[in-house]
C-alpha cells in the first residue's frame, strides 16, 4: 500500500491509512467496481430464494388468503426505504464534518434507490390496503409519514441537482437529509404512537415473531436481497458520479485513454 | 405450498390484481432504475 499521496492517512496509523486511502474517489472507484458483481449476484440469488419461499413454500394465510403474499415485497421495500435514508443522512453528516468528497457522492448515489423503494412500499401498501382495509389510502400516521419520506427523497434530489457547484450541492443536500432524519423514528413508531389502520410490527427484537417461520424466512430473504441490490446499485451510481465530477482529473483522463 | 396448477398460481386465490400488481410494479421500478443507471454510466464514460 502506498501512503505517500495520502498524508492524512499516514498520520492516522495503519487503520486510518486504509480508510483514508479509500476515501479518495480515485482509489474507491476501482474498489467499488470489483464489489458490484458480488453484491449484484447475491441480490439475484437471495431475491430468487425469497420469491421461491414466498410463493412456493410459505402457506396460505388463514385470515387474508393469498393476498398476504404482498408482504414479501412490501416489508422489504419499506425497511429499505428507511434504512437507505438513515445511511444517506449518515454519509451526508460525515461529509459536513470531515469535508470528504466521497461522502456527498455516496449520499447522492443512495437517494434515487431510496425513493424507488419508498414508492414501491407505498404502491404495494395501497394494493394490499384495498382488499384488506377496503381503501387504497388513508391519511393516517404510518402512511402519511412514509409519503413524507418520498417527498424528502424528492426534495434532496431536486435540491442537489439544482445547485451547479457539487460541493455546495452536497452541503445543502446534507442539511436537508439530516433534518429529515426526524421522520424515520416517526414512521417506525407511528403504529404505536397513534391509532392507525396499519398493523404493528410483525417482527421485533424483543418478542418472537407473530407469523409462520416460512413466511418470516421469505421476508428476511427478500429484505437481504433488497440490501444487496441497494449496495450494488449505489456503488454503480457512485462510480458514475465520480466519473462525472472528476472528468477533468488526470486519473480519469488516463482511465479513458486505456479504454 | 402446492398450487395444483399454473392457473391457480396466477389466480392467487382471487387476489391476482393486487399481488401481481405489487410485484409487477416493483419489477418495473427496478428495471427502470437499472436502465437509467446503465445510460448514465455509459454517458459518464464517454464524456470528453
Amino acid at each position: 500500500m502506498t501512503t505517500e499521496s495520502y498524508p492524512l492517512g499516514a498520520q492516522a496509523g495503519s487503520h486510518g491509512n486504509w480508510l483514508m486511502k479509500y476515501a479518495a474517489p480515485q482509489a474507491f472507484f476501482p474498489l467499488a467496481g470489483k464489489m458490484i458483481p458480488w453484491f449484484g449476484t447475491l441480490a439475484a440469488l437471495l431475491g430468487a430464494a425469497g420469491l421461491y419461499v414466498g410463493f412456493f413454500v410459505a402457506p396460505t394465510d388463514f385470515q387474508q388468503g393469498e393476498v398476504y403474499r404482498i408482504i414479501f415485497i412490501h416489508v422489504a421495500a419499506s425497511w429499505m426505504s428507511m434504512f437507505i435514508y438513515v445511511v444517506m443522512a449518515g454519509w451526508a453528516a460525515l461529509g459536513l464534518v470531515l469535508n470528504t468528497r466521497l461522502s456527498g457522492m455516496m449520499a447522492s448515489a443512495l437517494a434515487p434507490t431510496g425513493a424507488m423503494f419508498t414508492f414501491v412500499a407505498l404502491w404495494s401498501g395501497a394494493l394490499w390496503g384495498k382488499p384488506t382495509w377496503g381503501t387504497w389510502w388513508v391519511w393516517d400516521a404510518r402512511l402519511t409519514s412514509e409519503l413524507i419520506l418520498l417527498f424528502l427523497y424528492f426534495g434532496f434530489i431536486a435540491l442537489t441537482t439544482a445547485i451547479d457547484d457539487p460541493r455546495r450541492a452536497d452541503r445543502a443536500g446534507a442539511l436537508l437529509a439530516i433534518v429529515g432524519v426526524i421522520n424515520i423514528p416517526i414512521i417506525y413508531f407511528s403504529v404505536q404512537w397513534w391509532n392507525t389502520l396499519h398493523q404493528g410490527a410483525s417482527v421485533s427484537l424483543t418478542k418472537s415473531p407473530s407469523m409462520a417461520t416460512t413466511m418470516l424466512t421469505g421476508m428476511l430473504l427478500m429484505a437481504l436481497a433488497a440490501w444487496m441490490y441497494s449496495i450494488a446499485v449505489a456503488l454503480w451510481r457512485v462510480r458514475s458520479i465520480i466519473l462525472e465530477r472528476e472528468r477533468d482529473a488526470a486519473w480519469v483522463r488516463e482511465l479513458r485513454g486505456q479504454e | 405450498m402446492s398450487w395444483g396448477s399454473f392457473g391457480n398460481f396466477l389466480h392467487m386465490g382471487g387476489y391476482a390484481l393486487y399481488v401481481w400488481g405489487s410485484y409487477g410494479v416493483a419489477a418495473l421500478c427496478i428495471a427502470a432504475e437499472l436502465g437509467t443507471l446503465a445510460r448514465r454510466w455509459r454517458a459518464a464514460q464517454r464524456r470528453p
